[in-house]
């Protein structure tokens, strides 16, 4: 097995260190590891050298937030497919939503999906659980069958649609903490958005299109933080996109409610007024909101009112997509850009303090944590898995949708010049991108 | 003018020179012989997604009268109810060697799409998308105000490259789903005049307080405040009480006795004042057939002008700008 000596990382963006990674961890740090490495290759073990001396070292990045669509929509993506795109973003895990088709609502089909990213090898595949049977929000899903497959599920949400129903969501929260569970909310009170297309404010008067208003969002998060302080739960909010949102939150936080949420990073760059020129790649949902909105989700990353950065990758094929507006699919593929857009928003914006230790925080520890992912998130320390990611923060990468690993280029960032740039991720202590670019694996699992 | 998407696209400069143009044509229309040679050779398609005979009709007449050939594709019994999309429509047509493409779509910003994916590279007209826009309705609504408003002396009866600074126009009903109101809102402000728009607050769109214009929810006070010189009244669907419409106002009774043009405030009008609707009429609901019959009525009068705005939009976009150069 090839084993890794990194020289000179600054880890979390502060001192520099060496770490050597063998056997799945972290094996050696600082004047240790060029040691380890030195007695490794005297008993014939292979060691791959890598000059980290520009680089910063982070642990390995978890999505709490992302759309496989395997089983159902392989046009759009697969498992395999989806993780490559993850590795080659930085990420080590990702947790699978459950609107697929079938729906993951079943032990059967979380395990499936578990199976399949174990397979593909190139990140860590957490399946998150429906709630509700098919997604219909009429009866809870067999959630503790969930949670007790291989798949181990601790994640449940009906993601792309609202547990709307007061009653059930109830039911749900009480129910996952028989098993350490989380519910994770699309907050959108369905009523007040029907055949909603954009942010409901200035631009869609303008534009004549349906709108999504805010208070679509901030009615259903205010109800489930007082439902999971009513029954002693804890609740995810999954791609929290308003500034009510971040005030109701901040809110429930102060008064102890256990409560955490998620931004994406789309909703921390871009606005409706990117709508204007009816470009479907903007056309995502909760959807792109005001440059008010944008300042309140910031703030909240940096003050740890929102807890993380989640992808919401959600990838569509071109037909989907090349189309009129209101005939689009929602959604944008974010794996491979979720870092350098959090770079450009937080850490390169000297409005924010949040350095490369948030990031860390937001994208893998936080994550992880909320996700129960024991052996991800973890500190980069001797004897801790080696879950990590090598990035260069000064270079600078131009999107192009079709270099982009993901199966499909709905991104809305095409052609844009963004910063950072992962340059190696490594999983359970195997490369899985070097030098950039993905490395699919050599040993077959037998 | 490249393409003409959006009423608030228009400069100034630019809406005056459509006007007048307008003007030249509605003259040609009087007529013995209605046919001009201008386009002889091209080929407009009416590309209709949403029906729309009136509309159809108006720019075929416009094309057909500057020569052009005139191919109509309606969406009904085409392939488009089978699932094809724009996009290939599109392709098709532009395949077939279609010069200028009129569009009419169910779809806000259908039109914008046609004309800046690289679908076509022919001028797009757009007849009216989703509630977003429909210019040549607000075009033939200016062209019809300005010749009442700012007619006579030495601009002649059309008002010759006049605007309509000053001029207090006041429009009613559903701006909310209206590409009608979005459209004259634009164009009217760009053309100076001061616009008041009087609704239900539901009917209003969240973000109209940013718009170039007053609103007010009271139909009465506005006619007596403003004493406007035109008042335009939009259609109101009925299934927008229903609460499957999404319940927008009580019953159409209710929307009758607060915002209809009556016979009482038909004769609270100042004397001058013309009565406008972009048809077609709901008579009894947003408009008594007092007042739309009434002598101050434009409504007759702006259907014919909509097939001269059409013909003056054409003609520009396809053999009378410079900018036009490749359309050919
Ligand atoms: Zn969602």
């Amino acid at each position: 097995m090839t084993t890794y000596l990194i020289r000179a990382a600054s880890v979390l963006g502060g001192e520099r260190s060496d770490l050597y990674l063998a056997d799945g961890v972290i094996a050696a740090l600082g004047a240790d590891a060029a040691d380890a490495a030195t007695t490794a290759r005297a008993d014939g073990v292979d060691v791959v050298e890598i000059d980290a001396s520009t680089l910063i070292a982070l642990p390995g990045l978890v999505d709490l937030h992302t759309h496989l669509r395997e089983p159902g929509r392989e046009d759009a993506e697969t498992v395999a497919s989806g993780t490559r795109a993850a590795a080659v973003g930085g990420f080590t895990c990702v947790h699978a939503m459950a609107n697929t088709d079938p729906v993951a609502d079943t032990a059967g089909v979380v395990e499936q999906v578990w199976r399949l990213g174990e397979d593909a090898g190139w990140a860590q595949v957490r399946p998150v659980g429906a709630v509700t049977v098919g997604l219909r929000g009429e009866q809870l899903a067999e959630l503790g069958a969930m949670a007790d497959s291989a798949a181990a599920v601790r994640v449940f949400s009906d993601d792309g649609k609202c547990v709307d129903d007061p009653v059930l969501m109830r039911r749900a929260l009480e129910y996952v903490k028989a098993f350490d569970g989380v519910v994770a909310q699309h907050a959108q009170e369905p009523r007040l958005t029907q055949g909603a297309l954009m942010h409901e404010g200035v631009v869609s008067a303008e534009l004549g299109l349906t709108g999504w208003p805010a208070v679509a969002e901030e009615a259903i998060v205010a109800r489930d933080v007082l439902l999971a302080e009513h029954v002693g739960s804890r609740v995810h909010i999954c791609h929290l996109s308003t500034a009510g949102s971040v005030d109701i939150v901040r809110w429930a936080k102060a008064r102890g409610i256990d409560v955490t949420a998620e931004v994406t990073p789309h909703h921390l760059i871009l606005t409706d007024e990117a709508v204007r020129g009816y470009d479907p790649q903007f056309k995502v949902n909760p959807p792109l909101r005001t440059a008010a909105d944008v300042a309140a989700v910031r703030a909240g990353l940096a003050d740890g009112t929102i807890d993380i950065v989640a992808t919401d990758h959600a990838p569509h094929p071109d037909e989907d997509k090349d189309c009129e507006f209101a005939a689009a699919a929602m959604g944008m593929t974010g794996l491979e850009t979720a870092l350098s857009v959090v770079v450009a928003a937080m850490v390169d914006n000297p409005e924010y303090d949040f350095d490369w230790a948030d990031v860390a925080r937001t994208m893998s520890t936080t994550p992880a944590a909320i996700g129960r992912v024991a052996e991800q998130g973890r500190p980069l320390e001797v004897g801790e898995p080696a879950n990590l990611v090598l990035v260069d923060p000064d270079a600078t990468w131009t999107v192009d949708p079709a270099a982009l690993r993901t199966a499909s280029e709905n991104t809305p960032f095409a052609s844009d010049e963004l910063p950072a740039r992962v340059i190696a991720t490594f999983w359970r202590g195997r490369a899985t991108v070097l030098d950039g670019e993905p490395r699919a694996r050599t040993d077959v699992r037998a | 003018m490249r393409h003409l998407l959006s009423a608030a696209d228009l400069s100034r400069a630019e809406a005056i020179e459509i006007l007048d143009t307008t003007a030249t044509m509605a003259a040609t229309q009087s007529r013995e012989i209605k046919k001009l040679p201008a386009l002889r050779g091209l080929t407009v398609v009416n590309l209709f997604f949403e029906d729309s005979t009136r509309t159809r009709i108006s720019f075929e007449a416009a094309a057909k009268r500057l020569s052009a050939d005139v191919i109509n594709f309606s969406a009904k019994g085409s392939s488009v109810s089978k699932g094809e999309s724009l996009k290939d429509t599109a392709l098709t047509l532009a395949a077939m060697g279609a010069d200028a493409v009129v569009i009419r779509h169910q779809a806000s910003g259908a039109p914008h799409r046609l004309a800046t994916s690289g679908w076509v590279r022919t001028p797009v007209v757009n007849a009216g998308d989703g509630m977003h826009q429909h210019p040549t309705q607000a075009l033939l609504d200016a062209f019809t105000m300005r010749r009442h408003l700012a007619g006579g002396g030495e601009a002649g009866p059309d008002g010759i490259g006049r605007d309509l600074a000053g001029a207090k126009v006041v429009i009613v009903g559903d701006v909310l789903h209206s590409r009608v109101a979005r459209s004259n809102v634009d164009l009217l402000h760009t053309l100076g005049a001061d616009v008041t728009l009087v609704a239900p607050p539901t009917l209003l769109p969240v973000g109209v307080h940013t718009w170039p214009c007053a609103v007010s929810y009271d139909l009465n006070a506005t006619i007596a405040d403003v004493r406007p010189d035109a008042i335009m009244m939009l259609r109101v669907q009925r299934e927008r009480m229903s609460s499957a419409g999404g319940g927008f106002f009580p019953s159409p009774m209710e929307y009758s006795r607060r915002y209809g043009l009556d016979g009482t405030r038909l004769a609270a009008l100042p004397e001058h004042c013309v009565v406008m609707h972009p048809g077609p009429m709901n008579r009894g609901l947003e408009i008594s057939a007092k007042a739309a019959d009434s002598p101050r009525s434009t409504i007759v009068e702006q259907v014919a002008n909509g097939v001269a705005v059409r013909m003056a939009v054409l003609y520009l976009l396809l053999a009378g700008g410079t900018e036009t150069e490749g359309s050919r």
